[in-house]
């Protein structure tokens, strides 16, 4: 499972090679076996005995951290969608995208995607499935931006990055909050603990931040902003990222900690309630869009929005609707993208008031479309597979939980109502999508090119899906106990009885739904031109773009204000900024953790010469301030180095005073040399308030190294590491003189590398002396 | 006399912040000098003094000052010195190129 996960991107390594003989073959061929090879890899696991597979791969075994994959039903069926999709998709962007295009990149970041959803799907372990997760949003990053020159592409790549990013930021406080709770990082042992879980003081942030991460990745009410805006992106993208696997990845996690919370009366209020309202609001404003993509986004997001009801409301009914409607609305809505993207690609617009009419001239995609169309609005016809979810969907709200939470129950009450409302826009929508599109008067003038029948690679992936679409609307029982129940079960969390579908259950309240929907849904959407004016006031210029954007625009001022305020340009102040945060950090850290000590008991007896040399450079240190001669500091400043030399002597480091002693007299000698180019020292015009913060700082950071050299000469946590030299010094280095045998044999690399970089000094040196720049040559 | 070198290295280190603080690149320069010297003497004092022999090893001796500090000190005065040098040539080119040596004046601008 290692491999098939990490395939995508081992092979995203020889694009860029493969890319170069783009114009002889596309590129997209090569992509096209990695999908196709892990959908035949896990194809096998399908069937009625299947059992969950576990595989552990050590990674940071110190923090528990491993790829730990988790083979259920439920990542089953996303390994397959995603592999599946994947194929059908990278089929089509071969015939969508131009060899024109900067194709290695395109599919270097899908295989990327690829892996980072597979990750995704089949982590056990909460962390690496956080690190895939937020790979998934870097990539959906540049997929959306891949066409970077347009604007429109830029905003939607960093609205979508923004948003979803802030949701996995929160999704990892919630993971850690049920790590340190749980003591394990494995979702299955979270899930044997739920109840350790669910009586814990944290519940209520853990489920707020895990959902808040689903809701923003599924694009769920009021964070569904940015997936209209990531309609920006290639379409095969679109098709792939933002309808069947990335924006699902939300409803994924939903229903990998299912188990732990179901049951819980807010979990059914928020994931219930946000849903159905993400439902309505999703058809609603599909019906007001004019771009066929837009309409197909707010449609994605209505039907996340109904999955997530679904998933809210937990019975075993509701769950084996959600997860059959993931699969078809893979099916229908892949199919839909496709075809919208044939009509961009034929038409060269996607402005549905521009189009119109072309049945007769693209047929086949038509007749895909329409099969698509009225599979998501669910007409109740036996070979459509939406028609079957929605049914189930529609049976499952009249059975809820009885909650103990007043509120709930209400909700529980309304939502037979609100789905049946949300319903009749999907309906609206989706005939004004595909009677928009191809029946009706042709405007053939309006649009750049002349419209024909795509070419047949192009239509191969949504005939497939379409038939996918038929096949399981014909005999919805194949995928049934062979694949789904394992599915449901896995989100479950226990062992369900087998669920038949059927076609027709007589006279039941849910068809009675399904009826008004499609009743109520065909006089509005033949009036639907006499409501438009309804449809356009209502949210009118209120809207979360306004307050997303407004948000992204304040934060950038004040971001810039306060930037502008300290990066003034002038070192002295950074440097007196950089010495401040020193002192606040030390002081504080010395402060909290009541780091000072005094231990006088240690200490070697004061002599007079010594405190003659420290007077003298304390003296001379300080006269390098007051000092205007240029001769005169340099030579002041020769004093302190000379004594620190004396000082070496006495302390028993004949090795350093010598250094010293030399060094001291070739930095002398230096600067007396730079001498009589360096202009003079000057009279210190500084205001006065300038010059007491300088003091402060200053003073304030010999007294912080002085309270630290006396605290740590005081403190001695462990035994000195010296012994170690002295003993081997002789035994390993073959030297009397310690202090050399440890320079140039125990750091005798560290050694070796000072030389470098003294070696880059005198070069640099020596560069900033010879070399010259033209106008100062002439 | 660990607590006279600590403050004494405090003094150090008072003095060449001051310099570092101030306008002019020499006395910036002056004021890194200080600071390193300021730090070899804080290295030394972390270790003890005069703890007994130079650390060259003789059959007759059993206590040695601690070569550790020695070594570190020993480092970091050839580096110190690489960097003065560097700094100097640095703030004469820079002064010759620019005019001044003024740091208030040396700001950049936004279109450089």
């Amino acid at each position: 499972m290692l491999f098939a996960v990490f395939l995508p991107v081992l092979l995203a390594i020889f694009i860029p090679f493969l890319s170069k003989w783009k114009e002889k073959i596309h590129t997209g061929y090569f992509v096209l076996l990695a999908p196709l090879a892990i959908f035949i890899y896990f194809i096998p696991s399908v069937g009625n005995d299947f059992s969950p597979i576990n595989q552990s791969y050590n990674w940071i075994p110190s923090l528990n951290i491993g790829f730990d994959f988790y083979l259920d039903g439920l990542s089953l069926l996303f390994v397959l969608l995603i592999s599946g999709i994947g194929t059908l998709v990278t089929l089509y962007s071969i015939f969508y995208l131009h060899t024109s295009e900067r194709l290695d990149q395109f599919y270097v970041y899908l295989l990327i995607f690829m892996t980072a959803m597979f990750g995704v799907v089949l982590s056990d372990n909460v962390f690496v499935l956080y690190a895939f997760w937020e790979l998934t949003s870097i990539s959906s990053f540049l997929l959306i931006g891949y066409w970077n020159y347009k604007e429109r592409s830029r905003y939607g790549a960093l609205k979508s990055m923004l948003i979803t990013v802030f949701g996995g930021l929160s999704m990892l406080g919630g993971f850690i909050l049920l790590s340190i709770i749980t003591e394990t990082t494995s979702i299955q042992a979270m899930i044997s603990q739920a109840d350790v879980i669910l009586s814990s003081d944290y519940f209520g942030l853990i489920l707020a931040f895990i959902l808040l991460g689903a809701f923003t990745k599924s694009a769920q009410f009021p964070f569904h902003i940015w997936l209209p805006d990531a309609m920006e992106a290639p379409t095969p993208v679109s098709a792939y990222l933002h309808s069947a696997t990335m924006v699902k990845a939300g409803i994924f996690l939903v229903a990998r900690f299912l188990p732990i919370f179901s049951g819980n009366d807010w979990f059914f209020v928020f994931v219930s309630g946000i849903g159905i309202l993400t439902l309505i609001w999703g058809s609603y404003m599909a019906v007001r869009q004019t771009d066929l993509k837009g309409i197909l986004a707010f449609s994605t997001i209505s039907q996340l929005g109904m999955i997530m009801a679904m998933l809210g409301f937990g019975t075993s009914a509701a769950i084996f609707a959600a997860v059959f409607h993931i699969l078809n609305h893979a099916t229908f809505k892949g199919s839909l993208f496709m075809i919208a993207g044939i009509v961009d690609h034929e038409t060269g617009t996607r402005d549905i008031r521009r189009l119109g009419g072309l049945f007769t001239l693209m047929p086949i995609s038509a007749t895909l479309a329409f099969f698509g169309t009225f599979s998501m609005a669910g007409l109740p016809l036996p070979f459509l597979n939406g028609f079957y979810s929605k049914e189930m969907f529609f049976e499952s709200t009249l059975h809820l939980n009885e909650s103990s939470i007043g509120f709930a129950n209400v909700l529980a009450q309304a939502i037979p109502y609100l789905a049946v409302f949300g319903s009749i826009f999907t309906f609206v929508y989706s005939m004004y999508l595909v009677f928009g599109t191809f029946t009706g008067e042709k405007h053939l003038d309006k649009l750049e090119k002349k419209p024909h029948e795509a070419p047949i690679g192009m239509l191969v992936s949504p005939i497939i899906l379409v038939l996918g679409v038929i096949v399981i609307g014909l005999f919805p029982n194949i995928v049934n106990s062979t694949f789904l129940q394992h599915t449901a079960e896995a989100i479950y969390g226990q062992p369900m009885e087998e669920v038949h579908i059927h076609f027709w259950h007589g006279w039941v309240p849910a068809l009675y739904m399904s009826l008004i929907v499609v009743g109520v849904g065909i006089v509005l959407a033949i009036t639907r031109k006499g409501w438009s004016s309804i449809y356009n006031l209502f949210p009118g210029k209120l809207s979360f773009n306004k307050a997303y954007d407004f948000l992204l625009d304040q934060s950038e001022k004040a971001s810039a204000k306060l930037t502008n305020f300290y990066m003034t340009g002038s070192l002295r102040l950074y440097m007196a900024l950089i010495l401040v945060a020193i002192l606040v950090c030390s002081f504080g850290a010395l402060w909290l953790t009541d780091g000072f000590a005094l231990d006088t008991t240690n200490l070697a007896e004061i002599t007079v010469p010594e405190v003659l040399i420290a007077i003298t450079m304390a003296i001379a240190a300080i006269c390098t301030i007051f000092t205007r001669n240029k001769i005169a500091s340099i030579l002041i400043l020769g004093v302190v180095g000379y004594g620190l030399a004396l000082l070496f002597v006495i302390y028993r480091a004949p090795d350093l005073a010598l250094t010293q002693l030399v060094v001291e007299t070739i930095t002398v000698a230096l600067f007396l040399l730079c001498f009589y180019h360096l202009p003079n020292l000057r009279e210190r015009t500084e205001n006065v308030s300038q010059k007491l913060i300088n003091i402060i700082i200053s003073v304030a950071f010999g007294a912080l190294m002085t309270t630290v050299a006396i605290s740590a000469h005081s403190t001695k946590l462990f035994d000195k590491i010296s012994d170690y030299f002295l003993e081997t010094a002789y035994k390993i280095g073959g030297g009397h003189n310690v202090v050399n045998v440890i320079l140039v044999d125990m750091r005798g690399i560290d050694t070796l590398f000072e030389i470098v970089v003294l070696g880059i000094a005198a070069f640099a040196i020596y560069g900033l002396i010879k070399l010259r720049n033209k106008k100062e040559a002439e | 006399m660990e607590i006279i070198m600590s403050i004494l290295a405090g003094v150090l280190f008072t003095t060449g912040v001051y310099n570092l603080l101030q306008k002019q690149m020499l006395r910036i320069i002056i004021g890194t000098a200080l600071i390193s010297h300021g730090a070899h003497l804080f290295i030394l004092t972390m270790g003890e003094l005069k703890a007994g022999a130079p650390p060259i090893l003789e059959d007759a001796i059993e206590n040695y000052a601690d070569p550790l500090p020695q070594a570190l000190i020993l480092t970091s005065i050839v580096i110190s010195f690489g960097v003065t040098s560097l700094l100097l040539v640095l703030a004469y080119r820079a002064s010759k190129e620019n005019g001044t040596d003024n740091m208030e004046k040396l700001r950049g601008s936004e279109n450089d």
